[in-house]
């Protein structure tokens, strides 16, 4: 890898294991070192723009949220985005409820909308609390959900996976999808956080 | 496939047991009484398949929705407030 990871530190137990089994695969002639990083560039072009060019036409267009719902991976397909191997649900924020996502056996993510997931959705701390006091956990993200509205926390314990359709704020009337879909953070997607809009 | 044996809108009840090897029905929802949500499909058996097996026929997956007060008796947020889990149907049984 020729990223830059910061100052000089050994390698972990995990990334020593990553590295050793990568060379021997290399060395064994079942993959390339060209294979491994087209891989992995593969993975760094999904970004979080994916899901919400995905919202932002929810947002637009009722008809299509409708089939978002419904079937989130065929939804995805429509706008051109492959969600390989992948079984999507997509999940509504209402004025009555509220919406976030865990994996809390492993780190099961949207990553085909939402890229590499950050380092604190495989934390412990997070896939351990998130199921235990959701509330608590959002206000450590600065969201406090008011006791009216109902937390509704997925756990993609198996072949499905998950994204947040966050609510439109109020003062985008009339706005492009392009526009929209620049309020869409990756956040608000997992649920820890909802979008800001002008009147925010 | 193996048939479903639920239908969204019955209650079910989480088999509290502890097998050895890999599944996928995570500790703090053994033994919980929830209601099917939907239906996800059927997939291949993660418990077979982690044993290097086919995991076939695929098995129905659920998504079951359980009350936090019932998982937590404790639970401190709002009592409308719910958990949703992707079960495998060998793990539930009529509540």
């Amino acid at each position: 890898m020729k990223e830059d990871q910061g100052p000089y530190r050994p390698l972990s137990y995990f990334q020593l294991m990553e590295v050793s089994l990568r060379e021997l695969l290399v060395e064994k002639g079942i993959v390339t070192e060209e294979q491994v990083n087209a891989a992995v560039e593969d993975m760094r072009k999904r970004t979080p723009e994916r899901g919400a060019k995905v919202v932002a036409r929810a947002w637009v267009d009722p008809e299509y949220k409708k089939r978002l719902l419904e079937n989130g991976t065929k939804a995805c397909e429509e706008l051109g985005l492959d969600v390989p191997a992948l079984k999507l649900v997509a999940v509504e924020n209402t004025p009555q409820v509220h919406n976030a996502i865990v994996c809390t056996l492993c780190s099961c993510y949207p990553r085909m909308l939402l890229g590499i997931p950050p380092e604190w959705y495989k934390s412990r701390n997070y896939r351990s609390r998130m199921v235990r006091e959701p509330r608590a956990v959002l206000a450590e993200f600065g969201l406090k959900i008011p006791d009216r509205i109902q937390i509704r926390v997925h756990d993609s314990t198996a072949d499905m996976r998950y994204i947040v359709i966050p609510m439109r704020p109020a003062g985008t009337e009339g706005w492009s999808e392009e526009r929209l879909a620049g309020l869409v953070n990756r956040d608000s997607m997992i649920g820890v956080a909802v979008p800001k809009g002008p009147n925010d | 496939m193996v048939e479903p044996r639920f239908k969204p809108g019955e209650r079910v009840k989480v088999l509290n047991a502890y097998p050895l090897g890999h599944v996928r029905t995570p500790f703090y929802i053994r033994g919980c009484t929830g209601t099917v949500e939907r239906i996800c499909g059927a997939f291949p058996n993660p418990e077979e398949l982690a044993q290097m097996r086919d995991g076939l026929p695929p098995v129905p997956l659920y998504r079951v929705r359980f009350a936090q007060k019932d998982v937590w008796p404790d639970y401190n947020g709002s009592a409308a407030d719910v958990v949703e889990v992707e079960i495998f149907q060998h793990w539930l049984e009529k509540a």
